[in-house]
């Protein structure tokens, strides 16, 4: 069948404004997913190998790692990582979960979802206020 | 299904390698970083001498290394899986590669110094 022979010619989008979609929960999860990695990558595994590396160097070096937790920036910073940490982890768990087959069915997937987000968010709660 | 086509979805670079390796060392990190909170958590905190003991017990370094491999290994393959997303013209993307590859192994280089330097 040739395009002209269609029964029914729509006009249909040429591409997807990802902004104009409201996003079903799993898929915000996903995106969450890859960029609490890529923010781990570029900023939590060079900081945390410098921090251990001062930490272990001298007293005075553990001193100095331990200085920024005490101020606002430093705070917000360990607070981000701590987040995108704790979020990655869980996501990750529930992707395995996927895996395996648990939870596959449509609503499992966006309860899970919404468990990964609500938990994350309540960690990250927890070390806000441990921090403060 | 494509009538015709006959490959075997497996053996040859087809993705299993990554996605099974993204896996296994998802689980070193995830068990390692119950390790590690269950020893903090423990002992209430941990100050400089309990730090510094922490480290000079050799399972814990070795244990440590293992952790830090699948974190870099596990980031290689999900950097690599942006890149491949985002990063469209092949030089571009054959570039960041490199930068992002040369970076992880000193990362390695790294972690081998802070623990046994």
């Amino acid at each position: 069948m040739t395009t002209a022979e269609r029964p029914v010619d729509k006009p249909r989008p040429v591409y997807l404004d990802l902004f104009a979609i409201r996003q079903p929960l799993p898929a915000i999860v996903s995106i969450l997913h890859r960029i609490s990695g890529a923010l781990l990558f570029l900023v939590g595994i060079p900081l945390l190998l410098w921090y251990v590396q001062r930490s272990l160097a001298s007293p005075e070096g553990f001193q100095a790692v331990m200085a920024p937790f005490a101020t606002p920036f430093g705070k917000l910073v360990l607070l981000v990582l701590a987040w995108a940490y704790v979020f990655h982890l869980l996501a990750g768990l529930r992707h395995l979960g996927l895996d395996l087959r648990i939870g596959i069915r449509l609503q499992p997937a966006r309860s899970s979802a919404a468990v990964v987000l609500v938990l994350s968010i309540l960690v990250a709660l927890v070390v806000a206020v441990r921090l403060w | 299904m494509v009538a015709g086509v006959d490959k075997r979805p497996v053996g040859a670079h087809y993705g299993l390698r990554d996605w099974l390796s993204q896996r296994i060392t998802a689980i070193v990190i995830t068990l390692y970083t119950a390790l590690f909170l269950g020893i903090v958590l423990w002992n209430g905190g941990l100050d400089y001498a309990a730090w510094k003991a922490l480290f000079a017990g050799n399972a814990f370094r070795v244990a440590t290394f293992l952790f830090m491999a699948s974190l870099l290994w596990h980031c290689w393959v999900g950097v690599r899986n942006i890149l491949m997303d985002y990063a469209k013209p092949a030089s571009v993307r054959l570039a960041l590669e490199i930068v992002v590859i040369a970076t992880l192994v000193a990362y390695v280089g790294g972690t081998i110094q802070v623990l046994w330097a």
